[in-house]
């Protein structure tokens, strides 16, 4: 199987503590892989250096045989990557409709010039790119929900904007950071088989979760991530049984106790 | 969902073209026409900065030095060099876009508030060249000139130094001049209306989601492939151009330009202009533009009997900017809408409109 992204000895530090250290693994492509690990992990930092957020100290994050580390994050949207965030990062000061506008960015071109002038097109495209933004929100359930300030929608629906926003560009490999913290047990479930339906669209998974019961009932693959090391990859049931995924979540407990 | 109705921009840009038609007709002195032409001059120019500040984040301090490129190149161009006035105003425009790139370019890679900074010393020494600018060519020029065999008659650029440059000729279409008050008020309204109607075409477009989207969560923004450096400069590039055409503009209304009008300190005054109109509120700008002009006409004007008093307009225009960033953040035209919709949505009580969109913000005047 081909891996859509390959990470090498990727290394994050933040004056002396590593976040993410030497870590090795990839993904392959259209599967759901998950990335678990106690809290601090390094598991955002990690999701953050896939999506350009934070450039990387080391190492190299290769995406369908081009090396991606380094490039700004809008580059990386380019490439076809798109992410939501742990903390949501919502356009609160737009409505619903308008955020997941600004996620048909780069599939549309107006310019400053040409918006001031109203040139040829520009008119239609705005509204092309609205309705695709109704489109994308018609698949997470949103669709009522359009011109409802992002700041007005209650938690869940955020998530749910969130996702919809980062569909809108269209993406090959989805990164989702705990999209599922917050939330009821019936927006998990209604999450779940969003999950799936994104999945069988065509659209690799790359999620961070901590809700071990979902993770491992959906995902293809797992990456534990321990202090910034890997300790462990692979199916969701060799992960359960490993004894170094054991006693990282028993420290946490017992730090937590 | 009501399909066929005129946009707010359009309705809003019928009503000013309808308020300036109008106001000849109330304001029958024509001494009170200038200041009035004055705030369409700034007005131009604070749009751009409105922009800038809201919705690139970004402060200039700078904006007199482009404001001063646009007159001074507006004016030596037409009366030096025989240029149309018509063709000086793009020349002008130009280069304050072209000087703006390089002082941007490098300040808004990086994040944070360096344009500020960088801003404020390019202010000052556009000021200090224009005062100090020589007579004739340096001997290096001369020299250079003579080597590149540009005729001896190629005329020097002077600046006028602090006496500044006089008989700036007005514009005209065809034979038609522009030069008594009424026709300079209607000319430069029209600009500003222009000015203003493509600003307001740029906030409802795809580049001004992207930078409302930057202001509310850069990080996301990001990820959704909006390049942000680049839109920062593109703003900042156009806030540049929008002030050397304000600057043109006034240069070619009033005939005369010298340093003081482009101090470095102007530039404070036109942050101040941006805050009362509110920042990302195009329409505010005019506010903006007319307060700060009104207040320091009778400023003059009290000034004449307390003369000390006129040099107090720069603390005055401070402690306003301080007053309104206290309590009213979100500028005049902001914060009074958003009373008025408070009130009329009082019996309705919807708490969920109660956060009007950004883009309703824009198109209320
Ligand atoms: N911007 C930053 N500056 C300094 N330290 C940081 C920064 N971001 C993360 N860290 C540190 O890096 C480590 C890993 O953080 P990270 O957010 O990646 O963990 P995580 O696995 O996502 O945890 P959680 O499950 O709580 O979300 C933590 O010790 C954190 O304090
Ligand atoms: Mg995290």
């Amino acid at each position: 199987m081909t891996a859509l992204l390959d990470i090498r000895h990727l290394t994050r530090a933040f004056d002396g503590l590593l976040a993410v250290s030497d870590v090795s693994f990839s993904i392959a492509g259209g599967q759901i892989t998950a990335l678990i690990g106690p809290n601090g992990a390094g598991k955002s930092t990690l999701l953050n250096l896939v999506s350009g957020t934070l450039p990387p100290t080391g190492g190299v994050i290769t995406y369908q045989g081009q090396v991606i580390s380094g490039c700004p994050p809008h580059r990386i949207a380019e490439y076809g990557i798109a992410r939501t965030f742990q903390h949501v990062e919502l356009f609160m000061n737009m409505t619903a409709a308008e955020n997941v506008m600004v996620g048909r960015h780069l599939r549309s071109r107006g310019t400053l010039f040409s918006a001031m002038f109203r040139l040829f097109g520009t008119a239609a495209e705005e509204r092309r790119v609205r309705e695709d933004a109704l489109r994308f929100l018609e698949r997470v359930g949103l669709r009522e929900d359009a011109d409802t300030p992002a700041s007005a929608l209650p938690f869940g629906r955020q998530r749910l904007l969130e996702i919809a926003r980062a569909l809108a560009t269209e993406p090959k490999l989805l990164l989702l950071d705990e999209a599922a913290s917050g939330l009821s047990t019936r927006e998990k479930r209604e999450l779940v088989s969003l999950i799936y339906a994104i999945r069988d669209a065509g659209v690799t998974i790359f999620m961070v979760d901590h809700d071990m019961d979902l993770v491992m009932s959906i995902s293809d693959a797992v990456v534990v991530l321990d202090h910034g090391e890997k300790i462990a990859e692979g199916t969701p049931t060799a992960v359960q049984h490993d004894a170094r995924v054991i006693a990282a979540y028993l420290g946490e407990e017992a730090a937590h106790a | 969902m009501s399909r066929v109705r005129p946009s707010p921009t359009l309705i809003s840009v019928l009503l000013g073209i309808a308020l300036v038609a109008l106001a000849p007709c109330v304001v029958t002195n024509s001494y009170a026409l200038v200041p009035l032409t004055f705030i369409a001059i700034y007005t131009i120019l604070v749009i751009g900065l409105n922009m800038l500040m809201g919705y690139a984040g970004q402060v200039s301090l700078g904006h007199a030095a482009f404001f001063a490129i646009g007159a001074y190149t507006s004016a030596i161009l037409s009366t030096q060099y025989g240029c149309s006035p018509w063709a000086a105003m793009p020349a002008g425009m130009a280069l304050a876009g072209i000087v703006a790139l390089l002082v941007g370019m490098p300040c808004l890679r990086l994040r944070g508030h360096y344009l500020a900074m960088a801003t404020l010393g390019f202010g000052m020494i556009v000021y200090i060249l224009l005062m100090e600018w020589p007579d004739s060519p340096p001997l290096l020029l001369a020299t250079l000139g003579r080597l590149l065999h540009l005729p001896a008659s190629t005329p020097w650029p002077f600046t006028g130094g602090a006496s500044g440059l006089p008989d700036i000729p007005a514009l005209a279409i065809g034979s038609f001049v522009f030069h008594t008050n009424l026709q300079k008020f209607y000319l430069t309204w029209a600009f500003a209306i222009l000015a203003l109607l493509l600003c307001a075409n740029i906030v409802n477009s795809r580049v001004g989601r992207a930078l409302r989207a930057v202001h509310g969560s850069e990080a996301a923004a990001a990820t959704l492939g909006v390049n942000i450096a680049a839109y920062k400069i593109h703003v900042f590039v156009l806030s540049a151009i929008l002030a050397a055409l304000a600057g043109s503009l006034y240069a070619h209304a009033v005939g005369f330009i010298s340093p003081p009008t482009f101090n470095f300190i102007r530039s404070v005054d036109f942050v101040v202009m941006v805050v009362i109109g509110g920042m990302a509120s195009i329409w505010g700008a005019v506010l903006g533009a007319g307060t700060i002009v009104l207040l320091g006409n009778w400023l003059q004007d009290v000034g004449a009997k307390f003369p000390r008093l006129a040099e107090f307009d720069l603390i005055i225009h401070s402690a306003i900017l301080i007053l309104v960033m206290i309590f009213m953040p979100a500028g005049i035209v902001c914060t009074a809408r958003d009373a008025v919709l408070r009130r009329l949505r009082g019996r309705a009580t919807a708490p969920a409109a109660a956060a009007p969109a950004h883009s309703e913000e824009v198109a209320t005047p």
